[in-house]
């Protein structure tokens, strides 16, 4: 028997392919430089490679000339290359979050990360520059995050799945301070990731054995036309929407959030929060649309329930919150149901608006989490909300620009939060599911409440002893604040620019 | 209900000459509030003067546009699309603006009334170390509130109507060291939530069903839909116009409200916010109009809440509650006008504007009233202040003259041609709904009086140390120009309005119900007689001091008819037994309910302990009941 090499598209490849080069290479900086000098080759290293990867996708997405590549394994199409990119740009940010020096001396992350927490060496190690694997593994994260977008069959999807899994299950674990909850976080995440895993793995045979196939047209075509059990069918889409459901942190599969988006180290929290939110949810929309449309009727009323309970359960439970962290995790809960909502109109605009909803929430979150970066005391970041009362009169700025973050969260006019879910729900009252933008109306006002708390409490509390006060930042969390905030305007006041791009880019390519 | 003569579709025409500028009227208070915003402490010095002068600016070029519009001949509109707002696919919504008739009125009160309370507060908070801060708010909320009122859709009144929401909101709030000023402002900000998630949900039907939230659109359209979708739309309208402004079962934050500075008051709480829901559903009347049910129902809401609002008014003793709560009453009579249809939109709007003069009046009477009585607000503790305040006294007495309805003065000339349109309604409601518009104006002679009597006349009842003395000439000129405004308004307005009005809302043949004018205006007069004489004669030799044990009616009206208690029994109680249960849910997890089985099965309470939070093995259980949860619903959806 021999095997004939599948046909390569390398430039069609080329945005993952730079990625996945540029991390191989950090791995052989970590091992070859001397130690003072690995953040400074390391840091320019991924901010170049990711700048060119960016540049291959507007290269593509210029050429509008959509391929199946590599024998049918990754697909190159426009809502792809869209997804891509978002990931990219929102990857760069975060990258200036994690790569931040200033505000701790040698950065957020631990220095020897298998040190027993709390032993005489690790006090010892408290004073040495923070890892600096944490930068390749960024880069494979987000390439595999990139070709979890693009992946054309279930078994690509699932390599994908776990090759951004792994690096941020290690990245959970490496915050300098409070080491214990980082790495009960880390071993919570990768315990119940290796779950929903199994589950997306065994919906992958499920799905075999009733379609004789596991790329997205052979399913698509096998839904309408194959005469196995349709039991295998359901009980297979089922398993796969479990697996990509925990990604998105939806109700009940968001358990893990509060815990590891409060362990994670804040820049992890942020790049999870806004990178992995786009890669699940461009997954979920590819899986959906591509290769389960025709069953649509079977799913929509499921995920539906999912989606309503995701928005209420997220919006109530952010209500009771006490540290900043939790709020946002469950703020982000909250918001993978609206995506949800877009994303089950099952019709363009739906797949258009959700992209755009990813685009502005990561913004968003980006740079709110780079704001929770900046207030902070003697012992690191102060996320108690009690701490951040009179927040507002001590540092007048930067709770300026937290409050209009907290106002875009809330959906108020004329941040990108209204456009996004004005346009998700519109598109999803277009796909005859009232019922749920009903409900999601009611969620974002409940949601509203948290936020304007937090708001309050900045701004009319009297500042305690105990108020920190917000570091200067250094140059790269304030340039990724400037983007995060200037982009949440921009969204919200002249979206139009943002939403022509989502329309070129056009349906997935089947 | 057919009387409404759209004689052709709605259409607007293009904005062409100065016309095309309208974006400056929102541009120049929200670019001054920008400034003093940004420039921070730096312009505390000249803040204020700034905060003033680009709200009597935003007034002349108002004016500016008004005789332009007036000059337009045969379609008096005109329409910008500043920019493509969402662009693409199905759902387009442009930055649209529309000056036309009724919103040109709105901006004129709204500019006019607001420049002369930005006059006030430049006096009233001159001791204010916030200053500054205060007039970059009041700026903000004069731009969203002309956005507001100059959107040519939907969407473009939500922004405003948010952007109106969130800074009443912030300046409610603004005397934070009062803890009840940051509750009330948590009150009004959770029950306008209410009212807003039922103007976005209907934005929402009007997308799904018309295609479109622009007004031309949905007017032209709404005919092609069924009772039971318009019915719903208008409902929902209403829902967020009753949380706007204040009527039932919404109507509970307006009094509270009141916590904020005087000036605020006057603005938002009196002269134009609340009003936003009558300018939403006289707006919207081609759909109000499209439904008989929901006209009805705008009705009952009116007379409903005009009636709470006098009996609860008659019961306080806080000078600003007392005006809060007539505040309540005169917008329940503006939505009997809205409701009533037909002709009565067009009276609806001139007693809105009228009641800007006199509340508005009247509001910072009762902030020069408290400025000279270091900030008293109970009246069993004024009397006799017409010695010491002439001018205060006499513009209140003005205004008070106005809202109680007597002849010449603005009342008159709106609110009783409301109650004659009330009568005149065919069949029984009618004689219901005029009777309780009538009975209002009675109670409204009464408490008004009472007000008025116990403030400034009557025996001296002060605390001690009081020196009551005349507030300075920035706080007293717009007290005398509002009066003005008061006696004068009625008259001028209660024809050419109606006329200038008529594109918007419709042509309407003189109607002759089953009541004359003169018959009604007769019943009124000895109504509001009555009440007047009831007032004077009770309370012209003062009052008790402390609050009097009293009767079951007067305690409930003390009580604002329980209506915070209905609020908590309906919203706040399922709301926080929800979060109660989630939180133990999430807490405890499907674990703890399966240990919790457990444990009652095999008796062993000792089990129960063992239903900790935070495990892992609690997730995965948690998710494994939701992956089975999601597999047995797939099949049931599917093969059930």
């Amino acid at each position: 028997m021999t095997f004939k090499l599948p046909a390569i598209d390398y430039l069609a490849l080329a945005p993952m392919l730079v990625l996945f080069g540029a991390a191989c290479a950090g791995v052989l900086v970590d091992a070859l430089v001397p130690r003072e000098w690995r953040y400074h080759v390391q840091v320019p290293l991924s901010l170049v490679a990711l700048l060119a990867s960016g540049g291959f996708v507007v290269a593509l997405a210029n050429r509008k000339e959509h391929v199946v590549t590599a024998g049918s394994a990754v697909v190159i199409d426009g809502p792809g290359l869209f997804l891509q990119g978002s990931i990219v740009v929102l990857g760069i940010v975060a990258l200036f979050l994690v790569a931040e020096r200033r505000l701790e001396p040698g950065g957020a992350f631990v220095a020897q990360a298998a040190v027993v927490a709390g032993s005489e060496a690790d006090r010892k190690q408290m004073r040495k520059p923070g890892v600096t694997e944490v930068y390749p593994m960024m880069l494979f994260a987000l390439a595999g995050m990139m070709l979890f977008c693009s992946a054309n069959d279930l078994l690509t999807m699932f390599v994908a799945l776990e090759v951004f899994s792994l690096p941020l299950y290690l990245l959970c674990a490496l915050a300098r301070r409070r080491r214990l909850l980082s790495q009960e976080a880390a071993v919570k995440y990768f315990l119940l990731g290796a779950f929903a895993s199994a589950f997306f793995l065994y919906g992958v045979a499920m799905i075999y054995g009733y379609a004789g196939k596991v790329d997205f047209r052979g399913i698509n075509e096998a839904v309408l036309g194959s005469s196995n059990s349709k039991t295998l069918l359901l009980i297979g889409l089922a398993m796969l929407a479990i697996g990509l459901l925990f990604k998105v942190a939806a109700v009940p599969f968001h358990v893990w959030t509060p815990d590891v988006y409060q362990g994670a180290p804040t820049p992890i929290t942020a790049f999870m929060a806004a990178c992995t939110k786009v890669a699940a949810f461009g997954g979920l929309l590819r899986v959906l649309y591509v290769a389960f449309e025709r069953s649509s009727w079977d799913f929509r009323p499921t995920l539906g329930v999912i989606a309503a309970a995701t928005m209420i359960v997220g919006a109530v439970l952010a209500v009771t919150q006490t540290d900043i962290k939790r709020l946002l995790a469950y703020s982000s809960v909250a918001n993978a149901g609206y995506l949800l909502t877009g994303t089950l109109s099952m019709n363009r605009d739906g797949l258009k608006y959700t992209m755009f909803y990813l685009v502005a929430y990561g913004f968003t979150v980006l740079a709110a989490f780079a704001i929770v970066m900046l207030v902070r005391d003697s012992d690191g970041e102060a996320t108690h909300l009690a701490r951040w009362a009179g927040l507002g009169r001590r540092s007048p700025v930067f709770a300026s620009l937290f409050t209009f973050l907290m106002l875009a969260f809330a959906g108020i006019p004329l941040t990108s939060g209204f456009t996004a879910k004005f346009g998700v729900f519109a598109a999803a009252v277009g796909g005859n599911m009232t019922w749920l933008v009903i409900i999601g109306v009611l969620s974002s006002m409940i949601l509203a409440f948290p936020y304007l708390r937090v708001v309050v409490l900045m701004w009319l509390s009297v500042p305690g002893d105990d108020t920190p006060t917000v570091s200067v930042p250094g140059a790269f969390t304030a340039a990724a604040l400037f983007v995060g905030v200037a982009m949440t305007l921009v969204l919200g006041v002249a979206p139009n620019q943002a939403l022509e791009l989502v329309n070129d880019a056009g349906a997935f390519l089947r | 209900m057919d009387n409404i003569q759209y004689s052709a579709a709605v259409e607007y025409a293009a904005a062409s000459g100065t016309l095309s500028s309208i974006w400056l009227l929102f541009a120049i208070p929200l670019a001054s509030a920008a400034v003093l915003f940004l420039l921070g402490r730096r312009a505390d010095k000249w803040g204020h003067l700034l905060g003033v002068a680009s709200v009597v600016a935003t007034f002349v070029l108002g004016l500016v546009y008004f005789f332009q519009l007036k000059g337009l001949s045969g379609n008096r509109s005109a329409e910008v699309d500043l920019f493509s707002f969402m662009p693409v696919g199905s759902l387009k919504v442009d930055f649209g603006l529309l000056l036309d008739p009724l919103s040109a009125v709105f901006v004129l009160l709204i500019t006019g009334v607001g420049s002369l309370i930005h006059i006030y507060a430049v006096g009233y908070m001159a001791h204010d170390p916030g200053r500054r801060r205060f007039f970059a708010f009041f700026n903000l909320f004069i731009a969203a509130m002309l956005l507001l009122v100059l959107g040519n859709n939907y969407v473009m009144l939500y922004f405003g109507w948010e952007g109106v929401g969130l800074a009443s909101y912030l300046l409610i709030s603004f005397f934070f060291d009062k803890p009840s000023a940051a509750t009330a402002g948590k009150k009004a900000f959770l029950m306008n939530r209410v009212g807003d998630a039922g103007f976005a949900i209907a934005m929402f039907l009007m997308f799904a069903q018309l295609g479109s939230v622009n007004y031309d659109d949905v007017f032209n359209g709404v005919n092609q839909l069924t009772q039971g979708t318009v019915l719903v739309m208008g409902l929902l309208l209403l829902l967020g116009a009753c949380g706007k402004s204040g009527q039932f079962p919404l109507q509970a934050w307006l009094p509270d409200a009141m916590e904020g500075p005087t000036p605020v008051s006057a603005l938002i709480h009196a002269a134009t916010m609340v009003t936003a829901g009558v300018y939403l559903i006289a707006r919207s009347n081609a759909v109000f109009s499209a439904n008989a049910t929901l006209q009805t129902v705008v009705v009952s809401i009116g007379a409903l809440t005009l009636l709470i609002g006098c009996v609860i008014g008659c019961a306080k003793d806080d000078i600003k509650r007392v005006l809060a709560y007539s505040t309540v009453s005169q917008i329940g009579y503006m939505f009997l006008g809205v409701g009533l249809g037909g002709a009565a939109y067009a009276l609806a709007i001139i007693h809105l504007l009228a009641h800007g003069f006199f509340k508005a009046g009247m509001f910072l009477g009762a902030g020069s009233v408290m400025h000279g009585m270091q900030d008293q607000v109970d009246i069993r503790r004024f009397g006799g202040l017409w010695k010491y305040m002439k001018i205060t006294w006499i513009t209140f007495g003005l205004g008070y003259v106005a809202i109680i309805g007597l002849p010449p003065l603005s009342g008159f000339f709106t609110k009783d041609p409301i109650i004659l349109a009330a009568f005149n309604r065919p069949g029984w409601t009618g004689w219901l709904f005029g009777g309780a518009a009538l009975l209002g104006a009675g109670l409204t002679a009464f408490y008004m009086t009472r007000l008025f009597v116990l403030t400034f006349h009557g025996p001296k009842r002060w605390t001690d140390g009081q020196h009551p003395h005349e507030s300075p000439a920035v706080m007293t000129v717009p007290l005398v120009l509002l009066a003005v405004g008061s006696v004068a308004s009625g008259f001028l307005m209660s024809t050419s309005v109606v006329d200038w009005l008529t594109p918007v809302l419709g042509k309407h043949a003189e109607e002759h119900g089953r009541l004359g004018h003169w018959t009604v205006t007769g019943m009124t007069m000895a109504v509001v007689a009555l009440g007047l004489a009831a007032g004077v004669l009770l309370f012209r030799k003062g009052t008790a001091l402390e609050e009097q044990p009293a009767g079951p009616v007067v305690t409930a009206a003390r009580n604002n008819l329980y209506a915070d208690t209905f609020n908590e029994l309906v919203f706040e109680l399922p709301g926080r037994y929800l979060t109660r249960a989630l939180v133990f849910l999430d807490n405890r997890g499907i674990d703890g309910v399966v240990n919790g089985l457990a444990a009652m099965v095999g008796g062993g309470s000792g089990r129960l302990r063992r239903a900790q939070t935070g495990y892992v093995r609690s997730y995965a259980l948690s998710m494994l009941g939701g992956a089975l949860l999601v597999v047995a619903a797939l099949m049931a959806v599917t093969l059930g």
